[in-house]
């Protein structure tokens, strides 16, 4: 009873945020939640190192003179946003941070299985980060994200070995990821929690741990390797020291191909969680959706060949690649129709979340459909290496993954932090987003039809209109990331407190049972599991509960 | 089914090999060493000599994984995952090599 | 009494049985869990360590398929009885690994130390095999980089009349079928060869210095169990560390043949 008393005269209940406050046990922690916001913090910082360098590159291309920046800074431009956005953004984003925070909540797990490696992985990413940043403040390199051999076995100037380690330490952080994630959702599901009634997101994160752990030792040691052929001069990929510089691309491409599902299934899994919690439906034929999650990393896998028809790679594998490269369309396309019948007759709430999960649907089906164009051999050849690629991958890396990055941010938001964002700036930005990427990157479909190859810092006279649109959505485009990061961050001091374990009346042990914010061991006890998930025409009946009330109850709400 | 019920069927019994299993697994990897050994000596054509070292290597693979390292008494899930690694391999061997074998059939040379 | 405190003091110990006092880790609910998920999580590492050195392996394979006759020669300065007496070794350890994993499981510290020791020592005779193989290869210059000298390949070659030098200067390889290369060519592909033969064998050795380190770790482990006379101890590192040093003897089950043997 003493304890009751202090307790209610200090206001605050014990969460995970303020269990312990000093530096050391944020940097130090083995709490997964915890580990979540270190991610999210540190690739927040790398998503806008890597979107100066695009706004750069929007710049230069605004005229069709190189006139901002030489060729040369150009060159290192593209290649320090797409290492940085890709290898120290978008593999990260989702899993390392949303996975690792509502993973184990969603499961009904204390934490994941293996903390250590958990903690490990997020400085493997540092350390390879701080490589990355390193090579790149020493003058650059400017071999693009693929680091291409010869060029960059033997030709590139710069910090190629650095950059190239930063990657490598990067790939083993996401390894351990994938791992972990692995084992928690094998083995750390609560009682009841049975494969079929996880939640969608947990099904994507399963896919995506497969391919982080199947793909990424693989490019891994492929650069591992282009680092040996620039100190040691043996012939591996130089075809001047008797190498096959085609044969990276195959090793390169066995990850990095995957790695695109990498970046898009934990997006999907966002876009299922959504969707359902504001249609207040259950997932439309959630074994599908399940399964094509999985059918995608697998395929995914069997397609890396649609990157190099026209390398020199024999016709006959070709024929093979594009084939597969439309059987993953299948998949993909039963997530897109099933969403829409979730949606469909469901009670759709205009929350912000849902906002943005609607423009990833809008922006995935164009990406997506694209991409059957450039997975076609004949049309292949005519669309390779023009803007054509560089708008259908960034429609589905851009409006896709980030998109739901943003959806899912705002959707755990106030789980994660104990307050709320002003709704109405949030959709705000989620249309400035929507209506800026489309005026950049449709405008880029053109440019690609008509021929115009990526790359290069200056362009023809008669492309400069539709370059200049597409400048133009790029600053739109720029509005609409920075007005979350104002509104996001102001809302940490002085957005609506949220207290209620559900403020967006969804289903999930993460909404259900779980504090807001939560409560450094997750969970009171092992929690039961007794309903799939998403059970929304059961309003009565909760997901699960947390077996007996614990025997003194200090604190919170329920004290 | 709860994952804490299935613990006994998915994962490891904690019951001990016979000391003789770790034996015979011994003999047998020698013996296969020696035959290994033996058959890179044996004059054959050079391909034959790598499927058969290959062959042999795969036997002695088997013997390490299913005795040494307990696959053969382990659950299904222990038995996939020590496949996956392998299957995946084959995977990318094989898709990587179709390239390699199919180049020489095209009408033109850089087709 | 402050709240953090009694928040931390009410909050319930994971059940935890005596006999696993210290064992179990917070986020598990029994100890079976915990042994399946370090199990499981040891496989999925042993799945990429199979990728990230396959990889090389399948590099290897086409680089062979393409220069097979200079590769060929390259192979024969490896030394096949070395390289056996290193699989003789390792597949030693290996039972001695397990005999190991098999005496933690039954609780007996001092019969685990001593395979744990065994295993230690056949690691490093393959360590000290492998140094002399290395030294050899530097006395010869066979070492890719700038000092490599394909000298003593066309010498070995010549000699088993493998290789024709040419009036013009290039070489003529005679296995099977017959190759015309320059000696540029030849001093590039053979060096290829040896930089595999490097890049496998070394991380291969780094896998089995890892292992040192980690087998030395417990050995120091079991030898405190033991004059404790622990009755149980987690026999969960002991085994962990098995699956790892078992696949690093498959890693060797495939270099020597691929590398030391075929087409001998």
């Amino acid at each position: 009873m003493a304890m009751q008393t202090v307790a209610q005269s200090e206001s605050k209940q014990i969460n995970y945020l303020n269990w312990k406050t000093t530096v050391a046990s944020w940097l130090l922690t083995y709490d997964h939640k915890r580990i979540g916001i270190l991610y999210l913090i540190s690739i927040s910082l790398f998503f806008l190192l890597g979107g100066l360098a695009a706004a750069l590159i929007r710049l230069e291309l605004a005229t069709p003179k190189g006139d901002l920046l030489t060729s040369d800074v150009y060159n290192k431009m593209f290649t320090i946003h797409g290492v940085l956005m890709i290898f120290f953004f978008l593999i990260p984003s989702i899993p390392a941070v949303f996975g690792n925070f509502v993973l184990p909540l969603m499961i009904g797990a204390r934490d994941v299985a293996f903390p250590r490696l958990n903690l490990l992985s997020w400085y493997f990413f540092m350390a390879g980060a701080f490589l990355a940043t390193v090579a790149l403040l020493r003058g650059g390199i400017d071999t693009g994200w693929t680091f291409y051999t010869p060029y960059s076995s033997s030709f590139a100037k710069g910090e190629v070995s650095l950059a190239i380690m930063g990657v490598f330490l990067a790939g083993f952080s996401s390894i351990f990821t994938g791992i972990n994630f692995l084992v928690t959702i094998h083995k750390m599901r609560a009682p009841g929690m049975t494969w079929f009634r996880l939640p969608l997101f947990v099904w994507a994160m399963y896919a995506t741990s497969l391919i982080q752990v199947l793909g990424t030792p693989v490019v891994a040691i492929t650069l591992l390797l282009v680092a040996i052929e620039r100190s040691l001069r043996i012939g591996i990929f130089d075809p001047q020291l008797g190498g096959d510089p085609i044969l990276y691309q195959h090793l390169f491409w066995f990850y990095s191909h995957p790695a695109v599902y990498i970046m898009i299934l934990p997006g999907m899994g966002v876009i299922s969680e959504v969707i359902s919690a504001f249609s207040k439906k259950r997932v439309f034929g959630y074994h599908f959706v399940a399964f094509s999650s999985l059918a995608i990393a697998i395929i995914g896998f069997l397609v890396w060949g649609h990157h190099m028809f026209s390398s020199g790679q024999s016709i006959y594998a070709g024929l093979l690649f594009s084939f597969l490269s439309f059987l993953v369309a299948i998949p993909s396309a039963i997530k897109t129709f099933n969403w829409m019948t979730t949606i469909w007759k469901g009670r759709v709430h205009w929350e912000a979340p849902m906002v943005y999960a609607l423009g990833f649907m809008g922006l995935f089906v164009i990406g997506g459909l694209t991409g059957l164009h450039l997975g076609a051999l004949a049309t292949n050849l005519h669309l390779t290496d023009t803007y054509f690629v560089v708008a259908h991958f960034h429609y589905v890396m851009v409006g896709g993954a980030i998109m739901a990055y943003l959806a899912a941010l705002h959707y755990w938001w106030p789980k994660m932090t104990g307050r709320m964002y002003p709704q109405s700036w949030a959709k705000l930005s989620a249309l400035l987003v929507f209506v800026g990427f489309n005026l950049t990157f449709f405008p880029q479909f053109i440019l690609g039809y008509l021929g115009m190859p990526r790359r290069y810092h200056s362009y023809p006279e008669e492309w400069a209109a539709l370059n200049l649109l597409s400048s133009a959505g790029a600053s739109v485009l720029g509005f609409g990331y920075i007005i979350p990061v104002i509104y996001l961050v102001w809302s940490l001091k002085y957005g609506r407190i949220v207290t209620e374990r559900n403020p967006w009346g969804a289903r999930g042990l993460e909404w259900e049972l779980v504090e807001t914010p939560p409560d450094p061991h997750n969970f009171e006890r092992t929690p039961i599991v007794t309903r799939p998930a998403y059970d929304y025409g059961h309003p009565e009946e909760p997901t699960g509960f947390v077996p007996k009330p614990r025997p003194v109850v200090v604190g919170g709400k329920d004290g | 089914m709860a994952s804490y019920t299935t613990h006994h069927e998915e994962g490891h019994e904690h019951h001990l090999v016979p000391v003789r299993v770790y034996s015979w697994t011994l003999v047998a990897l020698l013996v296969l060493l020696i035959v290994t050994v033996g058959a890179g000596f044996i004059p054959m054509p050079i391909w034959l000599g790598t499927v058969v070292a290959l062959a042999i290597a795969m036997v002695k693979t088997y013997l390490v994984m299913a005795y040494f390292m307990h696959v053969k008494f382990s659950g299904k899930l222990i038995w996939l995952f020590a496949a996956a690694g392998f299957f995946w391999l084959v995977i990318m061997v094989i898709f990587a090599y179709a390239d390699y074998i199919t180049r020489p059939w095209e009408p033109v040379p850089g087709f | 009494m402050s709240v953090k405190e009694a928040k931390v003091l009410e909050r319930e110990p994971a059940p935890t049985h005596i006999e696993h006092e210290g064992i179990l880790g917070e986020q598990f609910e029994t100890l079976d869990q915990q042994n399946n998920a370090y199990l499981i999580g040891m496989w999925a590492f042993i799945v990429q360590e199979v990728l990230f050195l396959g990889a090389i392996f399948a590099a290897y394979g086409i680089y062979r398929l393409k220069y097979l006759h200079e590769f060929t020669l390259a192979h024969k300065e490896l030394d096949w009885v070395v390289g056996g007496l290193n699989t003789l070794v390792l597949l030693a350890s290996s039972y001695t690994m397990a005999r190991a994993v098999r005496a933690a499981m039954q609780n007996k510290h001092g019969r685990q130390m001593l395979y744990l020791t065994f295993t230690l020592l056949f690691a490093s005779v393959f360590m000290f095999n492998k140094y002399i193989e290395y030294s050899k290869k530097y006395e010869h210059h066979l070492i890719p980089g700038r000092g490599y000298d394909a000298h003593t390949i066309v010498e070995h070659a010549e000699h088993k009349e493998l290789l024709e030098p040419l009036p013009d200067g290039n070489y003529k390889l005679k296995l099977e079928t017959e190759k015309i290369v320059t000696p540029e060519e030849f001093k590039q592909r053979t060096q290829l060869f040896l930089g595999f033969y490097f890049i496998l064998t070394g991380l291969h050795g780094l896998h089995v210095l890892v292992g040192m380190t980690v087998i030395g770790v417990l050995v120091g482990r079991a030898y405190i169990d033991y004059k404790k006379r622990k009755p149980v101890a987690d026999y969960m590192p002991v085994e962990m560390v098995g699956l790892y040093w078992h696949f690093v003897d498959i890693v060797w089950i495939f270099i020597y043949p691929l590398l030391y043997l075929i087409g001998r």
